[in-house]
């Protein structure tokens, strides 16, 4: 299977500048994507914004998306690398349905697949421009890792991408634990959201939550967390030092 | 099988239909010493007859391991088992490492029986020349495959390979509906008895077979010369005669007539076993 467009040159270390087909900087991109272990599964929280650079471009972009029948996958960063990324899964999860023998990838294999790829990306020198979060059940097994486009990946109970990884995760260090019921898992990722929202420039309100059990993948319809702004703190914000900004 | 003018090349068809070098490639398999595998729901096990060439020489390997689920015993041209287990193991540790997971054993066998249906297509290249029982463990749990020279594969309870195998799959099919649940040593006990019945009267000694074994929570490994050695000694069967052995001229008569009569025929299909 063809990775790269074959235009580029074999056995090179460092083509000349003038080669456009390598991802040098992002254009489009998703902010945080944060997701948790629960009772039955996984569930994952991204809101629906593209940013072209600081502009909230795009308010419909859909971060999460189902992967073969085990598997949820989530995607922080460059969205149209995401998109690359869904095709070779759509290609992954092809040939391995045409074996039609009862056997099928499950998000370890999944996990590993994307790894694999993101990191020999990374080492030509034209990198996937994503954090991605891969989570799922498979024969009761619950799953869930991330893995980033210079390739470090890992597995856990939370995984956060971007600035989830600052504002979210020490909040799931404190709260989250094994079990939790759906409704506790849904506050807890809307606990998460909600700061988000408040402190991620690049967060929009408009976000969807996913689950994934043993049964399938259910993505809920988009919808807004309730904001407050009438913190004392947020009135009269110079207050404490005037002249500065 | 006599000689005709179709057989020269693997890409001429028979009037009758057949392939006739595919065919002579099977041959090779009968003519090579026995191998034997047989399942449970939890296990496989493999087994061989080793014999040295003289006894100055050591044994040829025909048990080889390609993964830590999966093992696989020929017969036939061992070279040729030699290069498809190392093409096995290239294909298990390819997808070990892609996606942290063992290969499911009924891909790597359609993938073996792939590789050897080229070679019945092609002017240049003669079939593979090696029986292959492929034993592995997976996520539905334990397999017995045979993959043969024309490219066929089978899933099996129990069978054996090679010469003198009818013996043994004689008794493999007195016996192979107490497989399914049998525990792991019965199955390597039983293993050993069909061993013993292709040696025609022959004394069982762990040093003329080989034996493996795949189960879950067990690796594929092969069982040392002094265990089983011990299994044999504690099952009391060397040099025990249970039945009278099938007279191997009369199995080789019975085989060359039903032949025979298929060419006349067209109706056996020839490459079933």
């Amino acid at each position: 299977m063809n990775f790269i467009a074959s235009k580029q040159p074999e056995n090179r270390l460092l083509g000349p500048e003038s080669d456009t087909q390598r991802t040098l900087y992002p254009y489009v991109t998703g902010t945080s994507v944060v997701a948790l272990k629960y009772k039955d599964g996984i569930l994952m929280a991204a809101d629906m914004g593209g940013s072209y650079g600081s502009t909230l471009r795009y308010k419909s972009v859909e971060r999460m998306k189902p992967i073969g029948k085990h598997s949820l996958l989530g995607a922080s960063g460059e969205i149209s690398d995401f998109q690359e990324i869904l095709r070779y899964l759509d290609e992954l999860i092809l040939y391995d349905n045409m074996w039609d023998d009862g056997n099928s990838l499950g998000p370890k294999e999944v996990h590993n697949y994307l790894t694999r790829v993101m990191y020999n990306r990374r080492n030509k020198f034209n990198p996937l421009w994503n954090s991605l979060v891969l989570g799922g059940v498979k024969n009761g097994q619950t799953y869930l890792g991330m893995v980033n486009m210079i390739g470090v990946n890992f597995e856990d109970n939370h995984v956060a991408t971007g600035f989830g990884n600052h504002l979210a995760r020490p909040i799931l260090r404190q709260e989250w634990h094994e079990n939790l019921s759906f409704e506790d898992g849904v506050k807890l990722l809307e606990k998460c959201m909600r700061v988000l929202l408040y402190r991620d420039r690049s967060a929009v309100n408009k976000l969807q939550i996913a689950k994934i059990t043993e049964e399938g993948v259910t993505i809920s319809q988009p919808y807004s967390l309730k904001t407050y702004w009438e913190f004392s703190a947020f009135e009269n914000p110079a207050q404490g030092a005037i002249g500065s900004w | 099988m006599f000689r005709n003018q179709y057989d020269t090349d693997v890409t001429t068809w028979s009037p009758a239909g057949r392939l006739f070098q595919v065919e002579y490639a099977m041959e090779a398999v009968k003519q090579g010493s026995a191998a034997i595998g047989l399942r449970s729901k939890t296990h496989v096990v493999l087994g061989c007859v080793n014999k040295a060439n003289s006894e100055l020489s050591s044994h040829q390997k025909k048990i080889f391991k390609v993964d830590d689920h999966i093992g696989v015993a020929i017969s036939g041209l061992t070279a040729d088992g030699r290069v498809l287990s190392r093409y096995m193991r290239n294909e298990c540790i390819n997808y070990s490492f892609t996606y942290e997971s063992p290969l499911p054993v009924g891909r790597l066998v359609v993938q073996l029986a792939d590789k050897a249906q080229v070679c019945t297509q092609r002017s240049w290249k003669r079939p593979y020349g090696v029986g292959l029982l492929v034993a592995g463990l997976d996520e539905s749990g334990a397999h017995l495959y045979y993959n043969c020279p024309s490219g066929n594969y089978f899933e099996y309870q129990a069978f054996a390979i090679g010469s003198r195998s009818q013996a043994a799959k004689t008794y493999l099919e007195r016996r192979f509906e107490n497989f399914v649940d049998s525990p792991r040593d019965d199955l390597v006990k039983d293993a050993l008895m069909a061993i013993r019945e292709t040696l025609q009267g022959e004394a069982l000694k762990s040093s003329i077979c080989t034996v493996a074994v795949v189960g879950v929570g067990e690796p594929f490994h092969i069982l040392d010369q002094g265990t089983v050695q011990q299994m044999i000694d504690a099952f009391e069967i060397a040099g025990e005669q249970e039945v009278p052995a099938t007279d191997p001229d009369a199995a080789a008569g019975q085989e060359a007539a039903s032949e025979q009569g298929a060419a006349a025929d067209e109706g056996v299909a020839p490459m079933d076993i």
